[in-house]
């Protein structure tokens, strides 16, 4: 049986791996990316929290952070599309428009 | 053994993930992105979360991932360029960022960790882990099964809005001319009377 520090240290990294990308990288499609990086250790979190206290609620849990994971990749690859159409960039520092 | 499997595919995982934010290139990023999904669902089939573990493959694997691929070609992006001091400071910040966050994680890993105890698993009491997933969902969990429903609606209507674009503007403006005629709808009650151009 997996140690639960060994499952959770490695949630940590995925996660730290994630917040790392989202403040590092500029390709908007990139950081979507990390984000769902995070998504995934926090579910690895979830299952082996789950097996740790044999109890099935945690998998339950993935399955609807998965469902919002879904949606929010379709509506932002959505938003970024649109954005390529109007700005011919993908770069998030280079959409400034609505700074003063 | 499992021990053995889960350090191989742990290190699959991270590295393959380190991979997606030090590439430059966006496919490349997203193929390696795979290869961290695929390590999870191993990890998840060693916790014995079987159903998690294959939707994972199929959604986000699958679904996701080719979702973002699409996007990727369809937008034809070059590699990206990051050069720069402005570049180089935000990235050096980024970094410090991470490191500070990933201290205080070691930090408390390495203050306060206990072990709580370990509930001996009954084999063959329990159900298969999909059927035992299934009941518990259409019991317990069913009313945020149904709002997981909405919030799929939700998404697919303003997919459906934000990628159709703003309105399209007509090509010609319209030519000032005189209105159109009007027709006197017919009055409610009576039968529809039969055009008389048509006959």
């Amino acid at each position: 049986m997996i140690p639960l520090p060994w499952l959770l240290g490695l949630s940590v990294l995925m996660f730290l791996i994630g917040v790392i990308g989202v403040l590092v990288r500029r390709n908007a499609l990139v950081i979507f990316m990390s984000i769902e990086l995070m998504l995934n250790a926090a579910n690895l979190a979830f299952v082996a929290f789950s097996r740790h206290m044999n109890s099935l609620d945690g998998q339950i849990f993935v399955f609807f952070v998965m469902t919002v994971a879904a949606a929010e990749v379709a509506v932002g690859l959505a938003i970024i599309v649109n954005l390529f159409r109007l700005r011919e960039t993908v770069f998030v520092d280079e959409v400034n428009l609505l700074k003063g | 053994m499992t021990e053995a499997l889960f350090v191989g595919m742990g290190t699959a995982a991270l590295i393959s993930s380190l991979l997606v934010i030090l590439h430059r290139n966006p496919v490349t990023s997203a193929l390696f992105l795979v290869v961290a999904f695929c390590s999870l669902a191993g990890i998840y089939l060693l916790l014995h979360a079987e159903f998690v573990g294959m939707v994972q493959i199929i959604v986000y694997a699958g679904a996701i991932m080719v979702l973002f691929l699409f996007v990727i070609m369809y937008l034809n992006l070059k590699s990206d360029v990051e050069t720069g001091i402005q570049i180089a400071l935000r990235r050096g910040i980024g970094w410090l960022v991470g490191g500070v966050i990933g201290a205080e994680a070691l930090w408390l890993f390495a203050k306060e960790w206990g072990v709580g105890p370990i509930v001996p698993e009954l084999p063959g009491l329990r159900d298969p882990n999909t059927m035992a997933i299934g009941k518990l969902l259409y019991t317990q969990y069913l009313f945020p099964f149904e709002i997981t429903s909405l919030i799929l609606l939700a998404a697919m209507v303003g997919v459906i809005v934000v990628g159709k674009g703003r309105a399209q503007r007509p090509v010609h403006p319209a030519k000032p001319g005189p209105p159109p005629p009007r027709v006197a709808p017919p009055a409610a009650g009576l039968p529809a009377a039969p055009d008389p151009e048509a006959s």
